[in-house]
């Protein structure tokens, strides 16, 4: 199979980017390890910040990939280059020959288990941010009653040195406000604390969101990271923090408990990376050597990145970056004609 | 001048301009992790002596960078150096060595 563009990753990023490269005239072929389009969008509910239905936006994202040829539960076996060209084989048994590659390949969640202390895998009402949408979706909670009292840790496994990932992942703190209204729509008799560090309300819309859960739905910021959770004798949760605006220690029992887990790079493309040589930087997302001016380029001549691959971002500026990416792969495609 | 009834209590704000921060930068040069602290609160409260005295981590590094030795000596004298602070700090400040380094320097200031 000959193309213009190999993408690698059915998420948002790839699925705008292969409209996109298609408008510009381009032949693409896009691959994606599941068996569905879509990524991480497949398994959020409602989005932040006006909650539009995810599948809503991943319907209208995988009606229009233009004439690009799409190859699902496909991963990339080998890659080598040639004159210039990559040899990409598949594991379905095909070989692509593309004149450029673009990454699309996203992020992973963090693993909340690898925090021990906070008890996910070890208490039944300890759960992450994916495993709530999983319920909103259900629209159900299973095996429990009714939650009286509901809390989120913030940054659980990001600002997090002893977890290997220093850096804010930028996208929770609104999810945990958008989460925290839903459930409260949800069980409305419900008390719900958010433990945070910082709240980082920097995005259009957010603020207000973050004031209507203050004042519309009574939620409730606590100012303090919260340090162990244990389990006492009817299941319920014990969570101790420090509310450092007032300087003293808090302990509270909850019913359910939300651990927001942070992005961190997908270890699962660790072997692309390696064949590439594809140059990392220090917090493991894809580095950018011309991060302010072409955000789309890597450290390979004919590699190109677009999404969260090369760090957190929001759904519109990972639409922006594809549209970006595509344009830079067009400039580079005719520059090669 | 009139009266009002009302009189000035000293000591209750911080006044940067007159702030001493001469030990808070000994400090830096032996633990320059003292700098990396967010203040999220992990070390207060995993604190096995925070419930009890007025010991948090957190809040002496302030007090410290802000001039306030002798309150900032205070609220560490519960310390038991444990090091259960050191375990949870999400920075992973070295805390059982800058409690030793404030010591060694604060003990002779302040006595």
């Amino acid at each position: 199979m000959i193309a213009d563009v190999l993408i690698i990753g059915g998420g948002p990023a790839g699925l705008e980017s292969a409209a996109c490269i298609s408008e510009f005239g381009h032949k693409a072929v896009l691959i994606e390890r599941e068996s569905q389009l879509g990524g991480h969008l497949l398994k959020w509910d409602r989005l932040f910040p006006d909650s539009i239905p995810s599948s809503q936006f991943c319907e209208r994202l995988t009606g229009n990939t233009g004439n690009s040829k799409v190859i699902t539960n496909s991963n990339i076996l080998s890659i080598k280059r040639d004159n210039g060209r990559f040899i990409s084989k598949l594991t379905t048994g095909e070989s692509v020959e593309s004149k450029t590659l673009l990454m699309t390949t996203g992020f992973a969640l963090f693993a909340a288990e690898k925090k021990q202390e906070y008890g996910y895998n070890l208490y039944n009402r300890v759960i992450t941010n994916s495993d709530l949408e999983d319920i909103f979706k259900k629209g159900t909670v299973t095996g429990t009653e009714k939650p009286a009292k509901i809390g989120f840790v913030h940054c659980v496994g990001s600002r997090d040195e002893k977890a290997c990932n220093r850096n804010c992942s930028k996208v929770c703190c609104v999810t945990a406000v958008k989460q925290a209204i839903e459930l409260k729509e949800m069980f409305p008799e419900s008390e719900i604390f958010c433990f945070y560090m910082d709240l980082r309300m920097f995005g259009r819309g957010y603020e207000d969101l973050y004031l209507e859960a203050q004042t519309k739905y009574g939620i409730r910021f606590i100012r303090g990271r919260v340090s162990e959770v244990s389990e006492d004798i009817n299941g319920n949760l014990i969570i101790k923090a420090e509310d450092t605006l007032i300087s003293k220690p808090v302990r509270i029992t909850l019913n359910l408990l939300v651990l927001m887990t942070g992005i961190i790079p997908d270890q699962d493309n660790s072997n692309l990376i390696q064949q590439l040589g594809v140059k990392l930087a220090d917090d493991g997302f894809v580095y950018s050597p011309d991060p302010l001016y072409g955000s789309g380029k890597t450290n390979i001549d004919g590699l190109f990145v677009a999404g969260s691959v090369t760090g957190p971002k929001t759904l519109p500026e990972v639409i922006n970056e594809a549209r970006s990416t595509s344009l830079e792969i067009h400039n580079y495609l005719i520059s090669k004609d | 001048m009139a009266d009002f009834g009302y009189g000035l209590t000293p000591g209750k704000g911080i006044n940067l301009d007159d702030c001493n921060s001469d030990l808070f930068q000994k400090i830096v040069e032996r633990s320059p992790d003292i700098l990396k602290c967010i203040a999220c609160g992990s070390c207060t409260s995993t604190c096995s002596g925070s419930i009890f005295s007025r010991v948090s981590f957190r809040r002496s590094i302030l007090l410290l960078e802000r001039g306030e030795n002798r309150e900032a000596l205070n609220t560490l004298k519960g310390c038991m150096l444990c090091g259960k602070c050191f375990i949870i700090c999400p920075r992973g400040i070295n805390t059982r060595d800058i409690i030793l380094t404030v010591n060694q320097y604060y003990k002779k200031e302040l006595l």
